[in-house]
């Protein structure tokens, strides 16, 4: 008897061991985490509600949005900004100027900045910065500081950067992660101690938990309004919404579950924010190999997706539809939804004649709440129209980048791009997972970059139509920038422009 | 005694031995490059050779296997290859998170199930006894994480008497700290105590049919007496083998639980780090759930020993 319940208990040993294992080894897709700290005690303090956790501190050398949204502006600072509607301001820069050949920038900067390791802010340490991306920086996003040519020191707050041709990106770049400003004596330790001019330091982090970012008592600028903020992440919507109904965090900075919104637009006690990100949805197609390369097919895609239909469905109904790769934020943007407007018979008439009607598409989505959402949206829209269509899911991030985005190995797909300006990043590089080669596409943000403002203007809304009528993808909306709050927070930043969550404008009534 | 008490560290070792070659190789086979995975799909093939080399793992298996032990026993596994930060204090404050939800969870069911159990035994032909069986049916049919959604409906979002989720270590907020901990150790234990508690009564409902029980009312002992001072112990050993079982697959199974409530413990650390591919992290938390349920084992074992004397003699058998 008790040898039988010994085999039986070591069984089960085993068992769970291998249960262990299976579980390492499937990867599941879905994840556990976040948590809390306690209600707010002081006016003061602010806890803020985010879904994706950084995996480490060091934007330089690994890529996503989780680390410059904790830090850009708020521990790290720019030569120049971006504000809420877009537009560039200075920060470490008081101003700048451009060459009659538009190849030279000359920056003046501040003259009291110190990082927060204790070393004053000087022209070597920008020099210092933007050399450093050649040098030391990993991500791929690194190549757009590949114009720059030359950086010079001129004086401790005047700062000389020549390009290798005149680039309007370039500047912009400079409001983005690549522009942080570093300390000579302080990139050590990039992965768990940022060292920034910043009103903010990393005070603690909570790993799998939260973020706390605490005000720099030697702050040479403006001191912001709270004295800590707290970024606590949540994987599970419902768990956010619930820690925001029972006080513990004051803000939901990124709200996953847009259907639930209603309950707190109908309760005085919080305020609920709508505003613009960078973030495109697009629904991706495989221009380079398949059945996508003939553009009938993809023409006929773009005529069978109701969008309208489609966002209220999936988004419940927030979210606005865009048309090509631009925001509406950028100064360049224009409507282009009429130029696929939703046709049905149309798209089967292009799919026929196409002669891909019997082909089966794949259409490979990662594991995201939009995507898996609208994933079987679109499915069925596409089924409508006489299109064959597989769906398949990919686990978020590594099944779908090393399938997807490395391999391309994919008919359709559903992502949001959330970069901002990145119109080139998507469809300029022919080897990128979109494998959108069009030379003359290419040849007008060439000459978006070099011109005038007002040749940027131009060039840029010519490409983007250019894109939008060869069906490049379709644009299925725009990721609207969902906030709720506790009815005293002010200051939210309402539109998500920039990579950062810019806390220096918050506070409390 | 002590013959059977080396038998069983012998066992121990033994098992700890296979179960690491087990996950070692496990982790080994697995397709995809650690260090590529690590450094994302951009980096150029001198950076993966460059962290290939930091992370030892251009060495041949067995020199990795034996790094890898040597660092776990000395409790310096090392740095993870996403984080950058040390994998040992990661995975401890994670586990000491774990272990009080569990630890609190079985404490709970315990209060709940052995009383409960013993009543219901002793009444299994009347009405009360019934009632209780059946609830206790239900309970083991309501799985841990529905009963966490339920409890948060109620108490926090509802009444606004504890908080929905998050987690404070007890040094920085005892208080906060224990309101945090009720409703997650509630669905846990709740849910224990239900299946715990049908072990019990029947352990007891055995006992009971013993012949040293009548001999003890012989005696003149009341039922309850002769159960209280013979039966229980008795009663013990089988209830104390599925403690040790539910302790062990809990390190694991809390990780719904610490979902629902946002608690940063070991289950969720595991599916973050398969999520983001942080396979020496993966590998390190694997082997430490497979340790402490070797562990776990080996203490049920060793309470044998102690809860059953007949198990202490003839220790060659």
């Amino acid at each position: 008897m008790r040898h039988q319940r010994q085999l039986t208990r070591h069984t089960a040993t085993v068992a769970a061991t291998l249960a262990c294992l299976l579980l390492a080894a499937c990867s599941a897709g879905s994840t556990a985490d976040g948590n809390a700290d306690s209600p707010d005690k002081t006016s003061d303090t602010l806890k803020i509600g985010l879904t994706a956790e950084p995996a480490n501190l060091d934007f330089t050398k690994t890529a996503g949005a989780a680390i410059p949204q904790a830090l850009l502006y708020n521990v790290y600072q720019n030569l120049v900004k971006l504000d809420q509607s877009g537009k560039m301001q200075p920060e470490l820069a008081t101003s700048w100027t451009l060459s009659k050949d538009r190849k030279t920038y000359t920056f003046q900067l501040v003259k009291d900045a110190e990082f927060s390791n204790g070393a004053p802010f000087t022209a070597e340490d920008a020099k210092f910065s933007i050399e450093r991306v050649k040098s030391d920086w990993t991500i791929s996003l690194k190549s757009q500081m590949d114009v720059v040519d030359t950086v010079q020191a001129v004086s401790p707050t005047e700062l000389k950067v020549t390009l290798k041709e005149p680039s309007n990106d370039w500047l912009y770049r400079m409001t983005t992660r690549l522009g942080a400003m570093f300390s000579r004596t302080g990139v050590g330790k990039l992965a768990t101690e940022p060292v920034g001019t910043g009103p903010y330091t990393v005070k603690k982090w909570n790993r799998g938990d939260s973020i706390t970012l605490a005000r720099r008592d030697d702050y040479w600028g403006r001191e912001p309004h709270f004295a800590s903020v707290t970024l606590k992440y949540f994987k599970d919507p419902t768990a956010m919404n619930n820690a925001l109904l029972t006080g513990t965090i004051n803000m939901i900075g990124q709200m996953q579950s847009p259907d639930a919104l209603d309950q707190f637009k109908s309760n005085s006690k919080y305020k609920v924010v709508e505003g613009s990100t960078n973030g495109e949805v697009v629904l991706s197609l495989n221009n380079g190999s398949g059945p996508m390369r003939n553009p009938k097919v993809r023409q006929a895609v773009r005529y069978a997706i109701d969008h309208k239909a489609l966002v209220d469905t999936c988004w419940a109904g927030y979210g606005k539809p865009i048309g090509s790769m631009v925001a509406p934020t950028d100064p360049w943007y224009q409507d282009l939804t009429n130029e696929y407007p939703y046709d049905r018979s149309k798209a089967r008439q292009l799919l026929e004649e196409s002669g891909e009607a019997g082909r089966t598409l794949r259409l490979r989505i990662p594991t995201l709440p939009y995507a898996t959402a609208c994933g079987t949206v679109v499915k069925s829209q596409l089924e409508q129209a006489g299109f064959k269509v597989k769906l398949d899911q990919l686990e978020f991030p590594a099944a779908w980048l090393s399938t997807v985005f490395k391999n391309a190995d994919y008919d359709m797909s559903i992502i949001g791009h959330v970069e901002p300006r990145d119109i080139q990043a998507v469809f300029g590089d022919k080897t990128y997972y979109t494998r959108y080669d069009n030379p003359q596409f290419r040849a007008l943000l060439k000459k978006a970059d070099r011109g005038t403002q007002e040749e940027q203007t131009t060039y840029m809304r010519e490409a983007a139509r250019l894109l939008s009528r060869d069906a490049a993808a379709d644009w299925l909306f725009l990721l609207p920038n969902l906030m709720v709050a506790d009815k005293g927070i002010t200051g939210l930043p309402v539109n998500s422009v920039s990579e950062s969550l810019d806390l220096t404008g918050l506070s409390r009534s | 005694m002590i013959v059977r008490l080396m038998q069983r560290i012998a066992i121990l070792l033994a098992s700890l031995v296979v179960s690491s070659v087990m996950v070692f190789a496990f982790m080994a086979v697995l397709p995809g490059d650690p260090a590529r995975v690590a450094l994302g799909t951009s980096a150029s093939d001198t950076a993966v050779a460059q962290l290939r080399e930091e992370f030892g793992l251009d060495r041949p298996l067995v020199v990795q296997y034996f790094n890898w032990v040597q660092g776990l026993l000395t409790f310096d596994p090392g740095n993870s290859y996403i984080s950058q930060a040390p994998i040992g204090p990661q995975i401890a404050d994670r586990l000491l998170v774990t272990l009080w939800l569990v630890v609190t969870g079985m404490v709970l069911a315990c209060i709940l199930a052995i009383p409960m159990g013993t009543l219901m035994a002793v009444r299994h032909r009347r009405p009360s006894g019934l009632i209780l069986s059946a609830l206790s049916q239900v309970g083991v049919a309501v799985p841990a994480f529905l009963a966490g959604i339920l409890l948060i409906t109620v108490f926090a979002v509802g009444l606004g008497w504890l908080p929905a989720n998050g987690w404070t270590p007890p040094a920085e907020d005892p208080v906060l700290f224990l309101k945090q901990l009720v409703l997650p150790a509630l669905s846990l234990g709740m849910v224990q105590a239900a299946m715990l508690t049908r072990y019990v009564r029947s352990a007891v409902l055995d006992v009971l049919r013993e012949d040293y029980l009548r001999t003890a009312r012989a005696k003149g002992l009341r039922p309850t007496q002769a159960l209280l001072r013979h039966g229980l112990r008795n009663a013990a050993v089988p209830v104390v083998t599925v403690l040790g079982l539910h302790l062990a697959t809990l390190l694991v199974g809390a990780v719904v639980i610490e979902r629902v409530f946002v608690i940063p413990g070991l289950g969720s650390l595991l599916l973050d780090s398969v999520s983001n591919r942080d396979l020496i992290m993966v590998q390190d938390v694997v082997m430490i759930i497979a340790m402490a349920v070797l562990l776990v084992n080996f203490l049920v074992d060793v309470a044998y020993l102690v809860i059953d004397p007949r198990l202490r003699v003839g220790g060659a058998s």
